[in-house]
């Protein structure tokens, strides 16, 4: 009786698992679908996949930073026609105003009929590099910096704060992408700069922290709208946390060689000394520069520290001046942004001049 | 005759959420939009018609002559999943509409007692296959039909002041209470 039973039931639900498995293949094979971009560029694509699946594999580079999971909203496009409507998932991410205008999250949609989309011109501009990494080295205990230089196509052109996405083949046979801020000056074309903090079970950042001198990586960019704005006069205010400090050292490389007119100050904020890394730049730079005003806070400072103690938000508070004639770049983790968002409006800095970059 | 009793009496005296109080989470949960609760309430009927006359069937064909009737259980919640998915997969590819219009409640669905509990009383009460059909297709209907009173109720509620003890999901279940008092007034027409 026994016998028949467990033989029974294994036999049921592996029927069943077969017949789901048949269905899903037989039903679920969509016609090849016609996708037209911005009215003007069209491709082909077998149905079924996702639509940001669809356009990075004919290589139209959207943002994404969250690997498709529908979480980070970078990979907004427009959708003017099919696609159904915004799923629940996306409502949460996207304001109503949004989708009513068509704006769809492309991890989202489903390619299952055409679609005409629209993307901002400059995502057409993203194109895929590969490059090779010249060094590595441990700044702190879970920080690396990684130079990669470029070998296919051999020069990027980007704004100083923008960002690249890693391409990492998952042990599943997937592609994982995962973005990470160039550190380098955007005066050196032929390499970037990054700096990889070490998550812990982080596919992406343990593998790239497993990548020494002389392996292959590949990547696409250049992404984002934070980046310096060198059209404008203002004084920069630059708050960085941790291993945010990446896109703000770019925009400091290129302030110094091309906008050190404007007065720029650094918050930068870390737990320990160690953890403060390119802290010895700062200061030479604040040596060669009289416009340039350095402000490290630690959280845990040991007895030599004759810096400031404490929350990075609070050096701004009794450091900042009025806020009237600034613009601010700000990148870490999301407390401190918000944390200094609160401040930096507390001394005047209208939020459409406040830029920042969470991750 | 009986078919039309038993239609009857699924629908009113024998509620399946108001007398037997399954599938009491998306009741209480699901209830405070009246469209999200019609389109739960559909969704409800559909899979347990479907499932329960796919358990009846092979309950009747396959677990009862192999003397298996003791895995029902397993084999009913099996089924439900499966079909489940199956119905899913349908929708997704001939009509994204209404897939779209069901989004996260179909798959919700699998873990609803309420579909269970009609597999199960269907056994228990020895229904042929007709009366399967009726008893399962009323039952839906019963409860859409109680989700969806309980959904215009609570609306009217935000007009008046329950105590602040009650809370939201207190308040629904008195009001589920009360109504279910009303549906047991039809018992004298029909019962089960």
């Amino acid at each position: 009786m026994i016998v028949t039973a467990v033989i029974f039931i294994n036999a049921f639900a592996l029927s069943v698992g077969l017949l789901i498995i048949f269905l899903d293949r037989v039903i679920s094979n969509y016609p090849t679908c016609r996708i037209t971009i911005n009215e003007d560029k069209e491709f082909e694509a077998p149905g079924g996949k996702s639509l940001l699946r669809v356009l990075f594999e004919n290589k139209y580079f959207i943002p994404s930073a969250c690997g498709g999971k529908g979480t980070c909203g970078y990979c907004r496009v427009k959708v003017t026609e099919g696609g159904g409507k915004a799923l629940p998932t996306e409502a949460l991410i996207l304001s109503s105003r949004e989708i009513k205008s068509g704006f769809r999250l492309s991890c989202q949609v489903k390619v299952r009929e055409d679609l005409k989309i629209e993307i901002p011109p400059e995502y057409l501009e993203i194109q895929e590099y590969q490059g090779k990494i010249i060094s590595t080295v441990a700044v702190t205990s879970d920080i690396k910096k990684i130079d990669i230089k470029l070998i296919n196509p051999p020069e990027i052109h980007f704004k100083p704060g923008q960002y690249v996405q890693i391409k990492y083949h998952n042990p599943e046979g997937d592609i994982d992408y995962r973005a990470y801020s160039i550190a380098s000056t955007p005066d050196e074309t032929d390499h970037i700069e990054l700096n990889i903090k070490k998550i812990p079970e982080g596919l992406v950042s343990t593998y790239m922290h497993s990548l020494g001198k002389g392996d292959m990586v590949e990547f696409s960019g250049p992404y984002g709208d934070f980046f310096l704005r060198t059209d404008s006069h203002k004084k920069i205010v630059c708050v960085a946390g941790g291993v945010g400090l990446a896109p703000l050292k770019a925009i400091i490389l290129y302030w110094e060689t091309h906008q050190n007119e404007r007065i720029l100050e650094l918050y930068y904020g870390s737990r320990t000394i160690e953890d403060l890394y390119d802290h010895e730049t700062f200061r030479r730079i604040e040596r060669e520069n009289e416009n340039f005003r350095y402000y490290p806070a630690l959280m845990n400072p040991d007895e030599n520290w004759k810096g400031y103690i404490g929350f990075i938000h609070e050096v701004m508070e009794e450091k900042l001046t009025d806020g009237e004639d600034t613009e601010a770049y700000i990148c870490g983790p999301p407390p401190m942004i918000d944390a200094a968002i609160k401040t930096l409006t507390g001394k005047g800095v209208t939020e459409e001049r406040i830029y920042f970059d969470k991750f | 005759m009986r078919v039309a009793l038993i239609l009857f009496a699924s629908i009113l005296t024998s509620n399946i959420a108001l007398t037997y109080f399954l599938g009491m989470c998306p009741f209480v949960t699901i209830s405070k939009n009246i469209e999200v609760a019609i389109g739960m309430g559909i969704a409800v009927t559909f899979v347990m018609t479907i499932t329960a006359v796919a358990n009846w069937l092979i309950n009747t064909y396959i677990l009862i002559p192999f003397g298996l009737d003791f895995l029902q259980f397993l084999v009913f919640i099996i089924t439900i999943a499966t079909i489940v998915q199956i119905i899913e997969i349908f929708i997704d590819r001939f009509s994204p509409a209404l897939y779209h219009a069901f989004g996260i409640f179909l798959p919700l669905i699998t873990v609803n007692c309420a579909i269970l509990g009609i597999s199960l009383f269907m056994v228990l009460r020895t229904y042929n296959f007709q009366e399967t059909l009726f008893y399962s297709f009323g039952s839906g209907v019963g409860w859409l039909l109680a989700i969806v009173t309980i959904g215009g109720l609570r609306k009217k509620l935000i007009f008046s002041d329950p105590p602040k003890n009650f809370g939201k999901p207190g308040i629904t279940a008195i009001l589920a209470g009360i109504m279910a008092l009303a549906f047991i007034g039809f018992t004298g027409v029909a019962s089960l």
